[in-house]
């Protein structure tokens, strides 16, 4: 089969760092093709490159045939090659018309023409079975309704050659279903699919081919049905892997989190947490499934002092938090890795040692009597901290927004976990980064089990919640509808809880 | 640590290049001769007694400068330094001129006087930000004109002391309440000095500066508050209330602003007067991007601005051009300044980038290749 695209020997460079080093790729027309790789292994700069979003400084770029050399997006555009961001670039205040239209607006003599742009968006989405309303507001949308908006847009400016950046990170299994069928479809129309993923099952389900990127260098280019998911990540990690441990319970019957009746409004002000009452032990991870926006950000908020309850309580080793601020209950040994680390645990431009601080302002080792920094003994804790927790930095000193995503995660969670802790609250502790640190993480938190913490991970990746949870509860627009042994349940089982399309009789 | 020098030392440098051929170009325009003209400048600016002046001018633009820099560590955009410091000046100068005490406690009181107004007066301007979410530039903004144009002008009219000097003044403060001339002091390293008096209030603005630097970054509320300054919600997150940090924030910019007028009114003109220097609490904000909001930072770009504002009546004087180039000048400094550290915080930001990835690519251990592929089925 013709090539779509065909890349030679693309190098990119950084200062330091080769990003790329002479990559290879072939991606054949009308084929699904999957790139796989850790984080910072450079997928993304090898998709800027083909997008035309950064040049390469060596190798050549072939698509349908012609040598090509881009300068911007737009040439690439011209070339129909579109892409679909990871992060949404999307108006919030706009309607998806608007949105999909925006910079490509079809237009005479500078009036935009409306009811054209809206004929060929309903037209573009029946093509390929992509269900969207032309005239909803983009921020009342779901995740996986905002992924198709994007997909339409690029569509919407002609591309046949579509780039998709880790497109199932931020969906649920149901909905990556719905995009795996969106893929086919677009496949069947002869459309080239290019897309980034690291979760090795969905790779193996969608893709045609699949090319491993690692530490910058082309390492194989595999057929799905001649390689295992275990293959795929010892070629994206380069090394063998250990299978995962079988783990004694060292559950307790001490109550150290107690919920009774908890509600919680929303940031508009209507209710959002519904009568949440639960129990988490000492030495127990307890895992929250659920569908994104039903009320576990603002349970896991509450939790920490930033929400305050509307009724009902919540208690720390029998007492009750009435009232505590966040400082008070971080004092009290609740640590927090926040969901969202860019916008909730990091202070981008700051030193490594003062990201670790953050949160243990007040305590020793990096403050003394609650007021003086101790500059030279939180630089000693951090630099511990990095050590044990193998944050990769040349020290402890550099700014955090110069680590990679798993390396912050990684501080993240090790300065956490080296204060003195009761509690440790994880929101999504492995979101975004790679195999690697993912791994690292998990390790940590079965530490902090086995060191006697009570524990609450909630997450949207469904294996690493039945892999790691004691105990799993399911909400649901702002209720926990199921408890599930993990155990005996499958991703597809909790997918169907988490949706509402199972029900489980009589609860607790 | 070279590098670290290099980039703190790179983009002053660079601002001040840009402003020289931004200014000479300027000069030709209006028909002078630009190295005549900077000649002139340096031969004026350089004397003694110009030094001093440009110091009594730097001292309040100093206190104004950090005044506004508290506000700007955690992102308030504090532009009511003017409405603070004038109000603050008014009164504090009544306060001072009504009450009979010894030396060097009728001054204390007369500063701490004018901190506490300052401080109540900015202190309106967080509270309708915490509790009724108003931006802070638009209240500041209406505060500086209620305190300026309203309040200030009033009291002026009531508290007036019909003398024979016609002049529009407070009473004037006693003696007991004066700072002293630090001429003597100076005189003893250089030569008599005519006709100018170093304020004595510059002591007490070098005391401000170390404080600042000392609580911003050596305490755990200065960390609170350049955390909530970089990233609010991680603030947040970390234990912060954030109304508390907008008003610790706003009051103590506040009582730092109030110290403005002082080293005029304790200086040389003992009573608050018509001819009160204003406009001290809009240069603060340039003063305060000059310095990037460091102690030191905001002493050079206060001694900088208010070098240029000294040394330019010689333009006049020697016919080289009218001295409102000056203004030119001194907005092209900062605009250049802005630049050239936005220019080179970035590129040092790549550097660092890039060092840290390298430490990235450093070959990873086997052990701690963990249970990675614990999703597989």
């Amino acid at each position: 089969m013709a090539s779509a695209v065909k890349l030679e020997g693309i190098t990119k460079r950084f200062p330091g760092v080769i990003a790329n080093d002479r990559v290879n790729l072939d991606v054949a027309a009308g084929e699904i093709h999957a790139i796989c790789g850790e984080n910072g292994a450079g997928k993304s700069t090898l998709m800027k490159i083909l997008y035309g979003m950064q040049p390469a400084d060596e190798g050549r770029m072939i698509v349908n045939g012609d040598e090509v050399k881009f300068s911007s997006p737009k040439e690439a555009i011209a070339l129909g090659i579109g892409m679909v961001h990871q992060h949404f670039m999307l108006a919030d205040n706009l309607t998806v018309l608007e949105n999909i239209i925006l910079g490509a607006e079809p237009s005479t003599a500078g009036i935009i023409n409306f009811d054209e742009a809206r004929r060929h968006i309903i037209e573009v989405g029946e093509d390929y079975g992509l269900t969207i309303h032309p005239d909803d507001l983009v921020e009342n949308l779901e995740v996986g309704e905002r992924q198709r908006v994007e997909i339409i847009k690029v569509l919407f400016r002609g591309a046949k050659i579509l780039i998709l950046d880790e497109p199932t990170a931020v969906l649920v299994p149901q909905e990556v279903e719905e995009l795996f069928r969106n893929m086919r479809e677009l496949k069947a129309e002869g459309h080239t699919i290019i897309f980034i993923d690291h979760k090795l099952d969905e790779v193996l389900e969608i893709s045609d081919t699949i090319t491993v990127i690692r530490a910058g260098r082309t390492i194989d280019t595999v057929k799905p049905e001649d390689v295992t998911a275990r293959d795929l990540a010892e070629l994206m990690v380069g090394s063998e892997l250990p299978v995962p441990e079988i783990r004694e319970s060292t559950v307790t019957d001490h109550v150290v989190i107690e919920a009774v009746n908890a509600a919680a409004d929303d940031d508009t002000g209507s209710p959002k947490l519904r009568n949440l009452t639960m129990k988490v032990h000492k030495g127990e991870i307890l895992g929250i499934a659920g569908v994104e926006g039903n009320g576990q950000a603002e349970f896991v908020e509450a939790m920490v002092g930033m929400r305050p309850l509307t009724s009902g309580s919540l208690s720390l080793e029998g007492v009750r938090m009435l009232g505590w601020g966040t400082r008070r209950r971080r004092e009290a040994g609740i640590g927090y890795i926040p969901e969202d680390r860019t916008r909730r645990g990091l202070l981008a431009g700051f030193p490594l040692w003062e990201n670790a601080m953050l949160g243990h302002q007040s305590m020793e080792p990096y403050v003394s009597n609650g007021f003086w920094i101790q500059t030279a003994a939180g630089r000693e804790h951090t630099k511990k901290v990095v050590d044990q927790f193998d944050v990769r930095t040349p020290s402890v000193d550099v700014a955090a927004h110069a680590l990679s995503g798993g390396n912050q995660q990684k501080l993240i969670v090790g300065k956490e976990m080296s204060a003195d802790l009761v509690a440790l609250i994880a929101a999504h502790p492995t979101r975004g980064i790679d195999v690697g640190a993912q791994a690292a993480v998990w390790e940590e938190l079965r530490h902090a089990r086995a060191a006697g913490l009570a524990v609450i991970l909630i997450s949207a990746d469904l294996e690493e919640l039945i892999g790691l949870s004691d105990r799993l509860l399911v909400m649901l627009r702002g209720e926990i509808v199921a408890e599930l042994d993990p155990r005996d349940v499958t991703p597809r089982d909790l997918g169907s809880y988490m949706t509402g399309a199972s029900v489980q009789q009589g609860g607790e | 640590m070279g590098k670290k020098i290099l980039y703190a030392v790179a983009a002053p440098i660079a601002a001040i290049i840009v402003a020289l051929v931004i200014s000479s170009i300027v000069l030709l325009f209006a028909g002078a001769n630009p190295l005549s003209a900077y000649n002139n400048m340096w031969e004026f600016g350089t004397r003694l007694e110009t030094i001093i002046e440009t110091l009594n001018r730097a001292t309040p633009l100093y206190l104004s400068g950090i005044a506004v820099a508290i506000g700007f560590r955690m992102n308030l955009f504090n532009i009511g330094v003017e409405g603070q410091y004038i109000l603050a000046a008014i009164i504090a100068a009544k306060v001072g001129a009504e009450v009979n005490l010894p030396p060097v406690l009728h001054v204390l009181v007369i500063i701490l006087t004018a901190m506490v107004v300052g401080a109540i007066w900015s202190g309106i301007a967080g509270f309708l930000k915490v509790t009724r979410n108003v931006h802070e530039v638009i209240s500041t903004i209406m505060l500086n004109a209620i305190a300026v144009a309203g309040v200030t002008s009033y009291l002026l009219s009531v508290w007036d002391v019909p003398d024979e000097s016609l002049d529009t003044a407070t009473k004037e403060i006693p003696q007991s309440g004066w700072m002293p001339s630090l001429n003597p002091i100076v005189e003893l390293f250089t030569r008599e000095i005519n006709r100018v008096e170093l304020w004595g209030f510059i002591v007490v603005a070098i005391i401000v500066g170390i404080v600042y630097h000392v609580m911003i970054n050596r305490t755990r509320i200065g960390f609170d508050l350049r955390a909530s300054g970089e990233n609010a919600s991680a603030a947040e997150a970390s234990g912060t209330d954030p109304k508390r940090m907008i008003m610790t924030a706003m009051v103590a910019g506040g009582a730092v602003a109030g110290l403005v007028g002082l080293p005029e009114l304790l200086g040389s003109s003992h009573a608050y007067n018509l001819r009160f220097t204003q406009g001290l609490g809009f240069a603060g904000i340039a003063v305060a991007l000059l310095g990037r909001n460091s102690a030191i930072g905001v002493a050079i770009g206060a001694f900088v601005i208010g070098w240029l504002d000294r040394a330019s009546g010689v333009l006049e004087v020697r016919g080289d051009a009218p001295r409102e180039i000056v203004s030119i000048m001194t907005g092209v400094i900062i605009l250049a300044a802005v630049i050239a550290y936005a220019v080179v915080e970035r590129r040092r930001r790549a550097e660092e980038a890039a060092a840290a990835a390298a430490a990235t690519a450093a070959e990873r251990p086997p052990d701690e290749v963990g249970a990675a592929a614990g999703g597989e089925s």
